[in-house]
C-alpha cells in the first residue's frame, strides 16, 4: 500500500486504529451511493465509482483525472453536476483493479481540501443524456474577442481610485465595484439622465474595439454609454433586463480577466447557463435583450464543460447539458458593457417587459422583510406575507387545490366512525369530507377561503392556527396540512403544534404536513420540482397530491417583471445582495434557504388551462363552483386595487404584490419556512403529552403523525 | 353556522376561563332541511355538550321539546333523533354574533361564518 502514486495523493502505511476507521467510512460511503442508486460490483470490472471525488466535493475534473491516469489508460470520466461523486472507466481491467488498490481510502489535495477517495467497482456507468438548450434568440457569444494585449490596454485604462468617491455607486453596490462612461447611471431611477452627459466620453482604449465591433455589424451605432463593473470571487450581480427606454437595442458586454456564468432566464422559466470566458464578448439583441433576464450567482466557483486540450474549439455555451462537465474557480472579473442611450421610447415587440410600453418598473416585492426577531414582528410579517395574501388570492387559490392528497386521505380514512376532526388550516375544505363518517370541522386564517367551504356546506369558522377557539380534548383528530410552515419564529410554530395537541382527547392523532427543504428525496424529485420540466413542454400537470405549493401550470418566473439595468442592486433574487432580507424564491426550483417568500402569480382570467385533467366526479364539481366564485372575487379585487381610495390595509398589501408582465397579473409573496429532514419530529418532540407516532417524506413535504398521551 | 359547531367552539380570549358555551345572538337564522342519518346522529349525540346545545337552541327559539337531559336508549328513539339532527344539522345562524360569557367580547357571524379571530392584545 505505500507506493508512491502521485503527488497529489499522500500514502503510507495505515496503523491497526485508522483501518479500522477506513472500514467503517467504506461501509458508510456503500450506504451512500445505495442511497443514490449506485449498486457495487464485487468482482473487479473496468469501471469504478470514486466516492468523494465529485464535483460536489469540490473536486475538479483535472484533479482526479490526474490522479486516475496515473494508473492507467481512463476510456471515460463522468462527473454528474452537483454530485459526491464521479466514474471513471478504464480500458483494461488490470488498470481499474491497479486504481482501487492504490487509490481506495487515499487522500486527494483539492485547491486547500483534501478529500478521501474511496473506490468501488460497478458493472455499467449509467450516463443521463440531457437534451441541450438553445441559447436565447438573440444571443452571440464570440470568443477571443480582444487579444491579451488589448485585454491588458483596456483594464489598464480604467482609473478606478476616482470611482470609490461616487457616492451613489458606492451606497448601492456593496457587491462589485463599478464605474460609469458617457453617461452617468442613476440607482435611484435605473435610469440615465440623457441631457447630463458626462465630461469625459468613452476611454480611448476602447475606440479601436468598438470600431471592429461596428465594420462587423455586431452593432449598428457607435455606443456612447461604457459600464465597467468589476467583480471579485463570490461577487455577483441579480437578475435584472437592461432597462428599455433608457438603452437601444444592442448591448455589447466584454468579459475581461477570470470567466464566469451568466445566467439568462426567461419569464417562462427556462434557464439557460452561459459561459463567459476572458476576452469574449457578448452581443444581446432582440428577445434575449429585452425579454430574457441576465444574472450572475455569487459563488466561487461555476460548473463548466471541460475543455479538450485537443479539441478548443468546443462550444462554451450551456455547461448545465454537458457531460464533461469541471469547476472553474472564478477570479477577478472585469465587464465593460457598452450601451447606446436611447432618446425615444422603446418600441420593442415585448410590451410585458418594456417601461416605455406601460410595464412597471421595479420588481416585487419593493422590499423584502428581514426575518423577524420578535413576537410582534412576525405577527406583522405573516399578516402581511401570509394572511392578507391568501386572502387576495383565495378563489385562484382554492381553484389550484381539489385533490386531496392520497396519504392525507389515507389518513382520514383510518379515523373510527363518529369521530370529531379539526381540520385547522383548511383552506377550501378539499379534506372536510374526504371521510363521510366523521364530524369535520374546518378554521382557517382567511375568510375568504373559508367562506368557499361555507358555501360546499361544510363546517368551518375563521380562526388563527395559534389560538383555535375549540374546547380543549374535543377532537379524535386533527389535521394540520401546509400550515405550519407559513409561522415565522421556531416560537410559533412550536406553539402550532401545542394548540394541535391541546384540540386532542388522549388517544387522539394529528397528522402534520409542512413543506420541505428536500425536494428531493430518496433521488425522487418531487412533482413540485418535476412539473417544471412538464411546463416546459407544454404539458398538463398533473394535481394529484402535488406539492401543496404547487402552482399553476405556465407559472411566471418572477424574475422577469424586472426593467433593471445590469447596475441595478435590487435584491429580487440574490440572497446576497441584502443582507437579512428575505430572499425571493424561484417557482419550481430547489430551495437555498430555509426561510424565503414564494410568489403566487395570480390569474385574474376566467380561462383554465388543462392543469387539472385527473379531476374526480366531486372535484370537478367544486372546481366549477370555485371558479365561478373566483370570476367574482376577482372583479372584485380589482375594483379595490384601481380605487386610489382604498383602506390602509388594502394600500399595505399592495406592497406584497407587484404588477408583472402587462398588470393583468399580479404577483403576490408569501412567507415560508421550509422544513429540514428531521425538523418537523424535532418540533413535535418539544411538546410535552404526545408523541410521534410516525413520520415521512410525501412528495417534497415532510410529515408526522402525533399522538396524544 | 350550524349548532354542531357552536357546540365545539368556546370563547379563546386570554385570561377567561369560563368561556363556554358562547351566547348566540341571532339576527338572521336559517333552517335548510338536511340529509337525515339516524347512525351518524346517534354516534354524534355522546360526543356533544346536552346542555349546551339545549341552551343554543332555546336561544334561537329551535329547542321543540328536546328534554334538558340526555334521554336512555336515544339511539333507537327515532323520533328524538330527529329533532336532535334538526337542532344539530339544519337550524343555521346566518347572521349575528357570538358573545363570550364572561368577558361580553363578541364574535361576528357573517354570511353564516363565525369570525373567531383575536386581536394582538386579547391572545
Amino acid at each position: 500500500m505505500d507506493c508512491v502514486v502521485d503527488s497529489n495523493v499522500k500514502v503510507s502505511r495505515k496503523s491497526k486504529e485508522e483501518k479500522k476507521v477506513f472500514k467503517k467510512q467504506l461501509k458508510a460511503s456503500h450506504t451512500l451511493l445505495r442511497h443514490e442508486g449506485i449498486s457495487t460490483a464485487s468482482q473487479p470490472t473496468k469501471s469504478l465509482v470514486v466516492a468523494n471525488g465529485g464535483l460536489g466535493n469540490g473536486v475538479s475534473r483535472e484533479e482526479l483525472s490526474s490522479v486516475l491516469k496515473e494508473m492507467g489508460e481512463v476510456e471515460a470520466l463522468v462527473m454528474p453536476p452537483h454530485k459526491p461523486y464521479a466514474f471513471v472507466t478504464y480500458r483494461s481491467e488490470e488498470s481499474a483493479r491497479k486504481a482501487h488498490i492504490h487509490l481506495n481510502g487515499q487522500k486527494l489535495q483539492s485547491g486547500e481540501n483534501s478529500v478521501m477517495l474511496y473506490l468501488s467497482y460497478i458493472n455499467s456507468v449509467s450516463q443521463e443524456e440531457e437534451a441541450s438548450v438553445p441559447l436565447p434568440d438573440g444571443l452571440v457569444l464570440l470568443e477571443d474577442f480582444v487579444s491579451p494585449e488589448e485585454e491588458a490596454l483596456l483594464l489598464a485604462a480604467i482609473d478606478w481610485s476616482s470611482a470609490d468617491n461616487d457616492v451613489t455607486a458606492q451606497k448601492a453596490l456593496k457587491h462589485r465595484r463599478v464605474k460609469h462612461y458617457g453617461f452617468e447611471f442613476r440607482y435611484d431611477n435605473n435610469n440615465v439622465d440623457k441631457d447630463k452627459p458626462l465630461p469625459a466620453g468613452l476611454p480611448v482604449a476602447c475606440l479601436a474595439v468598438l470600431q471592429r465591433c461596428v465594420s462587423e455589424r455586431h452593432i449598428d451605432m457607435m455606443p456612447d454609454q461604457l459600464t465597467v463593473n468589476q467583480y471579485e470571487s463570490g461577487q455577483g450581480i441579480p437578475p435584472h433586463v437592461d432597462t428599455h427606454s433608457a438603452f437601444e437595442d444592442t448591448i455589447m458586454s466584454l468579459s475581461l480577466g477570470s470567466k464566469t456564468v451568466m445566467d439568462f432566464r426567461h419569464p417562462d422559466g427556462r434557464c439557460v447557463p452561459v459561459v463567459l470566458p476572458g476576452r469574449s464578448l457578448l452581443v444581446m439583441k432582440g428577445e434575449s435583450r429585452y425579454l430574457w433576464t441576465h444574472g450572475i450567482t455569487p459563488r466561487k466557483f461555476d460548473m463548466v464543460p471541460a475543455r479538450d486540450p485537443q479539441s478548443p474549439a468546443q462550444t462554451a455555451t450551456d455547461p448545465g447539458t454537458q457531460s464533461q462537465l469541471t469547476l472553474s474557480k472564478r477570479g477577478t472579473r472585469t465587464s465593460f458593457t457598452f450601451r447606446k442611450i436611447r432618446h425615444k421610447p422603446c418600441r420593442c415587440a415585448f410590451p410585458s417587459a418594456c417601461d416605455s410600453q406601460g410595464a412597471p418598473p421595479a420588481p416585487s416585492p419593493p422590499s423584502p422583510p428581514a426575518l423577524p426577531s420578535c413576537h410582534s414582528d412576525a405577527a406583522r410579517l405573516e399578516e402581511e406575507y401570509v394572511h392578507r395574501v391568501y386572502e387576495a388570492i383565495a378563489p385562484h387559490f382554492s381553484s389550484t387545490r381539489h385533490s386531496p392528497w392520497p396519504r392525507v386521505c389515507h389518513f382520514l380514512s383510518s379515523l373510527p366512525p363518529g369521530g370529531v376532526l379539526a381540520d385547522v388550516g383548511c383552506g377550501n375544505g378539499k379534506y372536510l369530507a374526504v371521510n363521510p363518517e366523521v364530524t369535520a370541522v374546518g378554521c382557517d386564517r382567511s375568510a375568504a377561503l373559508v367562506q368557499i367551504c361555507a358555501e360546499r356546506g361544510f363546517h368551518a369558522f375563521v380562526s388563527d392556527a395559534l389560538n383555535v377557539p375549540l374546547r380543549t380534548a374535543s377532537c379524535d383528530a386533527c389535521i394540520s396540512i401546509a400550515v405550519i410552515h407559513h409561522f415565522s419564529t421556531e416560537e410559533r410554530r412550536l406553539e402550532a403544534v401545542k394548540e394541535l395537541v391541546r384540540l386532542l382527547k388522549p388517544g387522539g392523532r394529528a397528522l402534520i404536513y409542512v413543506w420541505a427543504f428536500e425536494q428531493e428525496y430518496n433521488k425522487q424529485k418531487s412533482k413540485y420540482l418535476k412539473d417544471f420540466k412538464k411546463e416546459h413542454h407544454g404539458k398538463s400537470s398533473p394535481t394529484v397530491n402535488a406539492p401543496e405549493e404547487s402552482q399553476e401550470p405556465h407559472g411566471k418566473s418572477p424574475c422577469h417583471a424586472s426593467t433593471h439595468s445590469e447596475e441595478s442592486n435590487e435584491p429580487t433574487q440574490d440572497v446576497h445582495a441584502a443582507a437579512g432580507k428575505l430572499s425571493v424564491h424561484t417557482n419550481r426550483t430547489a430551495f437555498n434557504t430555509q426561510d424565503l417568500l414564494v410568489p403566487w402569480h395570480l390569474k385574474a382570467g376566467k380561462k383554465q388551462d388543462g392543469g387539472e385533467s385527473r379531476d374526480g366526479e366531486k372535484k370537478r364539481e367544486r372546481k366549477e363552483k370555485s371558479e365561478e366564485t373566483r370570476g367574482q372575487t376577482c372583479s372584485n379585487d380589482a375594483t379595490l386595487r384601481s380605487d386610489s381610495k382604498t383602506g390602509p390595509s388594502l394600500s399595505s398589501s399592495s406592497a406584497v404584490k407587484s404588477e408583472s408582465e402587462n398588470g393583468a397579473a399580479p404577483v403576490f409573496h408569501r412567507f415560508y419556512h421550509v422544513f429540514q429532514q428531521g425538523e418537523l419530529e424535532q418540533l413535535c418532540g418539544l411538546v410535552a403529552g404526545a408523541k410521534v407516532q410516525s413520520s415521512y417524506h410525501d412528495q417534497g413535504n415532510w410529515c408526522v403523525v402525533l399522538e396524544k398521551h | 353556522m350550524k349548532l354542531l359547531t357552536h357546540n365545539m367552539l368556546t370563547s379563546h380570549v386570554k385570561g377567561v376561563t369560563k368561556g363556554y358555551p358562547l351566547l348566540i345572538k341571532a339576527t338572521e337564522v336559517k333552517v335548510n332541511e338536511v340529509d337525515f342519518n339516524p347512525q351518524f346522529v346517534s354516534r354524534m349525540i355522546p360526543k356533544l355538550e346536552w346542555s349546551a346545545l339545549i341552551q343554543a337552541a332555546d336561544e334561537l327559539g329551535q329547542r321543540q321539546d328536546l328534554p334538558g337531559e340526555l334521554v336512555p336508549e336515544y339511539e333507537k328513539n327515532e323520533d328524538f333523533l330527529k329533532k336532535v339532527h334538526r337542532v344539530l344539522l339544519e337550524v343555521e345562524v346566518i347572521e349575528g354574533c357570538l358573545q363570550c360569557p364572561e368577558s361580553g367580547r363578541e364574535f361576528p357571524i357573517s354570511k353564516g361564518i363565525p369570525n373567531m379571530l383575536l386581536n394582538e392584545d386579547e391572545s
